[in-house]
């Protein structure tokens, strides 16, 4: 549980942290609420040459309305996002997803930037920005999400690039997140998302594959008019899960179908 | 009129606001002139032949201060890690463990080298420089292919796996059989699970050549057991051994043997002439700290039509690692002599098979084969119900043992018990026959409710030195105390005990303010220290309270008898017409002319003794019981399943408990709150799972194995029936362990019988979503219920 030596820099602006980014190259690692970053720098199965902290920059937690659209500072933490008034009436659901990661410590550091960045497959805020077509700003462009989340961990960020913030369209309409785990801190075995927007419907998931999912074929059964059990249904459509120690993939399909009608049906 | 004012008082623990405000003092807080640190290079391999080990780059590392092997250390440790028998074996192998691996290593993360330097930080990255090559050998990870004929072996050279084969048996199994009018069989597997303490293991260890000295501080429940062993296997007098177990975070029974890094620190810092500190990583602590459970138990249960209990035949494998647990035969031992429970049976025959594999020793975790009898024998109970389609709780009244001492089938004497008594209150508590009702509404809605029961019983008070000493080493597990009270009235026990969260500097003090009437503040309690305690057998098996309160309690008699003598003399009276009540001796009658307890100390240190008498007030006791104690209870837990999704939530749980008298209410609570926690964890989440081909740990880190936290387990509501042990004058059985006894049973019972509207009749531990999904989707599959579920 000891970390291999790392170098440590502290930016204090975006600029600045493109700069370090750029003199350490492709061994350098963005440090965030870094509550991914450090304990797999502990377990020593990320041993980066050089951390660059950005929590000093300033002017990256902001949570913004304008118009159809809801900035996210990537700095701004879970906790801030979960009790956020704005984020509550623009986009309740994500208030809610945020309000489910982890525990207080988790949430009092972790950061959206963050866990868009690491693109973990578990990760919930991904699930919520690929399904409804989030944007994701860096210090050089803009990306939509569905060109964002390439693989597991794999995103198109280049070395000295860094999420600036996610750019969500506002929907306030019916919504439901159901996050399905062994322990109330743990990450999702599968997680399912519902949003009702723009008279249509939006489908995500969570943890069925190397990126989140956006089920198509769910959100077309249900603009034809299916039922929502009957819609559900084609949410492992396609799907092809790995199996780890909390889940076999069949049982993670069966997470998906059943969990996809869940929301739905419980969605307001 | 006896002092009652401290034993059974709802006190806070005194140990606590130390603790709790981050003042207490582990192995890891303490700093020593010179420190270096150990880091120990681990078989990445679980079963390979160790080729060759080049330091070179390690030699080389910044920092480093020493770098050894196998060979050098034995030059200053000889034989290996003490076992403890089995009980009368048809057949017996026990691989000698030495603390370092050197030809051949057997379970991934046995310790092949160390590396010492000068920070901790540069001993983790030299440790990744020394090079291992390996020959991969065969891996034994399935502990029954492992007894397959013509199966490789987990040492090489070994005639085969099996480490013991011992037979329990009572009764005329045949004849209890063939008057059985029903049986039933199944598999019951009791996964490997890891101990996990908040603290993991720690040493710091400190040899002076000048007078060859040995000092060790190390997070251990046993401190005298360790100084014991190493002055066996350093060759050092015991004399010059000083063990201190300092504040320790927890135990649960992996601290309570000798482990190879105790050994290796305090021969690396006689090799370096350092003081060497170790602490474990977390990751460590599951490769390389003992596991527990681990066994599969094939069981036949014969009863008659109307409920009644016959006949119990009992297969017990155990998967026992590379090298055999320093207690891992008495659990596997408490596991079969456990197994009638707290029933009447005509006959029980167990036969226990202990096997050998490429894997970390299991030993005692909380319970140590008593949560592996109880659920086995509470689930077999549950079946024999559930063929006869009867209620589980009339099952269990039919079949309960009244007599009290009652000799089980297997011979064990329980003390005393009102099982009846303690499933009576627990149904009134959660409301038993409504729930009934409620269950059979829901069943019409599709909603899976399942009420689960557990009557344990248990043995604690380890133990009567006839009982133990075959197991034991010969060693009487007795327990020690000297109780000195000081000249103005203070007192100092000592104890060979050890406090890793039981709260004995709080229960002990209640014990001696009564019995010597003095204020509670004035007890000091001392444990942990072979340097100033007694030599004493430690704390585990629930035995601290029933073994060394008892011998508290003796040695306070022992001085109060003596001032009662200094009294009688200071108030020129008999000592006969002596009468000591609440801290004050007076002569018989005439109260108003009194000495207390303080002054009666501080004259016993004066002239003017009685005649003959010697200055001192102080006694020493080592008590060995007459017998064990036997605490039982019933637990019962209420959950529903969610069909859907195999999820179980768990509704209500109550637990009525019985450990005899009680010394302090809260303690009991809190090991009853704690106890039940880790059996819902093993119920429901957790096991420690290897990889089938090459014996890595899959559950490597506490991400992917998961113990349940302040989300997964419900309120309990607690309550008790005191039934006061005739073992001891105290009254006390012990508390330890009970909670994690009952609980796996309580939990699994519900879930079946929540389940059994599908036809499954039982369900393994951990009853993880996937896995009952799984369960219920083939129940439902196939029109023939729950036999074909299981395949």
């Amino acid at each position: 549980m000891i970390p291999a030596a790392f170098e440590y820099a502290r930016a204090s602006s975006v600029e600045e942290a493109a700069k370090l980014l750029n003199k350490y190259g492709e061994d350098a690692k963005v440090l965030a609420g870094g509550h991914s970053l450090i304990p797999l720098m502990r377990l020593r199965l990320a041993q980066p040459k050089a951390l660059v902290d950005i929590n000093g920059i300033k002017g990256l937690d902001h949570i913004k309305a304008e118009g159809s659209k809801l900035h996210i500072g990537a700095l701004t933490r879970h906790v801030t996002i979960q009790n956020s008034a704005v984020v509550k009436d623009k986009l309740p659901i994500l208030a809610e997803v945020a309000g489910e990661i982890g525990d207080n410590q988790v949430r009092n550091m972790g950061t959206i930037g963050g866990v868009v960045a690491h693109a973990d497959a578990a990760g919930d805020y991904p699930t919520i920005a690929l399904m409804l077509d989030a944007e994701i700003v860096t210090n050089q462009r803009t990306i939509a999400a569905k060109d964002f989340f390439k693989d597991l961990f794999t995103t198109p960020l280049a070395a000295d690039e860094i999420v600036i913030e996610v750019v969500f369209p506002v929907a306030n309409g019916p919504h439901k997140y159901i996050k399905f785990r062994r322990r109330l801190f743990d990450w999702a075995i599968v997680g399912a998302a519902a949003q009702k927007m723009n008279g249509g419907w939006r489908i995500g998931l969570t943890n069925v594959g190397p990126t989140p999912v956006r089920a198509t074929a769910v959100e077309e059964a249900l603009h034809k008019g299916a039922k929502p059990e009957e819609a559900a249904q084609h949410a492992s459509d396609g799907l092809n899960p790995s199996g780890d120690l909390r889940a076999s993939p069949e049982y993670k399909k069966h997470l998906a179908r059943v969990l996809t009608k869940r929301a739905i049906e419980q969605a307001k | 009129m006896a002092v009652t004012t401290m034993v059974g008082a709802k006190i806070h623990r005194r140990e606590d606001p130390k603790l709790i405000t981050g003042h207490g003092s582990y192995v890891d807080d303490m700093q020593l002139t010179g420190m270096v640190h150990m880091a120990v290079v681990r078989s990445a391999q679980a079963h390979a032949k160790i080729v060759s080990v080049d330091l070179t780059a390690a030699s080389k590392a910044p920092g480093v201060v020493a770098v050894y092997t196998a060979r050098d250390f034995k030059k200053v440790i000889s034989g290996g890690l003490p076992v403890t028998e089995s009980l009368i074996a048809d057949k017996k192998q026990t691989p000698n463990q030495f603390p370092i691996a050197e030809s051949e290593a057997v379970y991934f993360g046995e310790p092949i080298a160390v590396v010492l330097a000068e920070s901790r930080y540069q001993a983790a990255d030299c440790a990744e420089l020394v090079q291992v090559e390996y020959e991969s050998l065969p891996v034994l990870v399935d502990f029954e292919k492992a007894l397959e004929k013509g199966s490789p072996t987990a040492h090489t050279g070994a005639p085969d796996n099996v480490a013991w084969d011992v037979n329990f048996n009572g009764g005329d199994l045949e004849a209890a059989f063939k008057e059985s009018e029903v049986t039933v069989k199944e598999r019951i597997i009791q996964q490997r699970v890891f101990p996990i303490s908040m603290e993991p293991r720690a040493v710091l260890a400190n040899y002076v050549p000048f007078g060859n000295q040995l000092t060790v501080w190390t997070s251990s429940q046993v401190p005298h057991f360790i100084r014991l062993f190493l002055c066996i296997g350093l060759g050092m007098p015991e004399s010059q051994i000083r063990v201190v177990a300092p504040d320790v975070g927890g135990g649960f029974g992996s601290k309570l043997r000798p482990y190879p890094e105790e050994y290796l620190a305090a021969a690396a810092s006689k090799l370096s002439g350092r003081p060497v500190k170790w602490i474990e990583g977390r990751t460590e602590n599951l490769q390389a700290t003992s596991h527990g459970r681990g066994h599969i138990f094939d069981i036949e249960v014969g009863a008659k039509r109307d409920g009644t209990l016959l006949a119990l035949k009992i297969t017990m494998l155990s998967d026992l690692g590379a090298y055999i647990g320093v207690f891992g035969a008495l659990q596997s031992s408490l596991a079969m002599l456990l197994s009638p429970g707290c029933y009447k049976w005509k006959a029980v025959h167990g036969r226990a098979i202990g096997v050998l594999t490429n894997k970390m020793s299991t030993d005692p975790y909380r319970g140590a084969g008593r949560p592996e009898a109880a659920h086995l024998v509470e689930r077999a109970v549950d079946l024999v119900a559930q063929e006869l389609k009867l209620d589980p709780a009339d099952v269990r009244a039919k079949n309960f043992a009244e007599d009290f001492p009652f000799t089980s089938i297997l011979g064990m004497v329980y003390d005393s018990g009102e099982y009846q008594k303690s499933l009576d209150k627990a149904k009134e508590i959660v409301g038993y026959k409504a729930l009934r009702q409620k269950q059979a509404d829901l069943r019409k809605q599709g909603k899976y409710l399942g009420i689960g029961l557990s009557t344990y019983v248990e043995i604690c008070g380890v133990g009567p030195s006839a009982a133990t000493a075959h197991v034991s080493g010969s060693l009487a597990l007795v327990e020690s105390s000297v109780v000195r009270v000081h000249p103005t009235g203070s007192v100092t026990v000592a104890v060979g005990t050890h406090s890793h969260g039981q709260g004995h500097a709080t229960t002990f003090a209640q014990i001696a303010a009564d019995a010597l009437g003095l204020p509670y503040a004035n007890i000091e309690i001392r444990e942990g220290d072979t340097g100033d305690t007694p030599f004493g057998y430690g704390s585990y098996g629930s035995r601290s309270l029933p073994v060394g309160g008892v011998s508290i309690n003796r040695s306070c008699q022992k001085v109060v008898d003596k001032a009662k003598k200094i009294a009688a003399h200071m108030l020129e009276a008999a000592d006969e017409d002596v009468v000591f009540d609440q801290g004050q001796f007076y002569v018989k009658g005439s109260p108003d002319k009194r000495k207390a307890m303080g002054e009666v100390a501080f004259a016993a240190y004066g002239p003017g003794l009685p005649e003959g008498m010697e200055q001192g007030l102080e006694a020493v006791t080592y008590f060995d019981p007459p017998n064990f104690t036997w605490p039982f209870g019933a637990h019962i837990c209420v959950v529903e399943v969610d069909p859907e999704t195999g999820e179980v939530d768990i509704q209500k749980y109550v637990a009525v408990d019985d450990c005899g008298n009680i010394i302090n209410p809260m303690i009991v609570d809190g090991q009853i709150h704690g106890g039940v926690a880790q059996g819902i964890g093993q119920a429901l989440f957790e096991e420690a799972v290897h990889d089938p081909e090459t014996g890595a740990l899959r559950t490597g880190t506490l991400l992917d194995y998961s113990i349940p936290g302040i989300g997964e387990i419900p309120n309990l509501q607690l309550d008790r029936t005191i039934t006061p042990s005739p073992t001891n004058e105290l009254g006390v059985k012990g508390v330890g362990e009970a909670g994690t006894i009952a609980a796996s049973a309580a939990v699994i019972n519900a879930i079946v019988d929540a389940l059994s509207p599908f036809g499954i009749k039982h369900v393994d531990m951990p009853a993880s979503p996937d896995r009952l999904w799984k369960q219920i989707k083939q129940a439902r599959e196939h029109s023939n219920g729950g036999k074909e579920a299981r395949k």
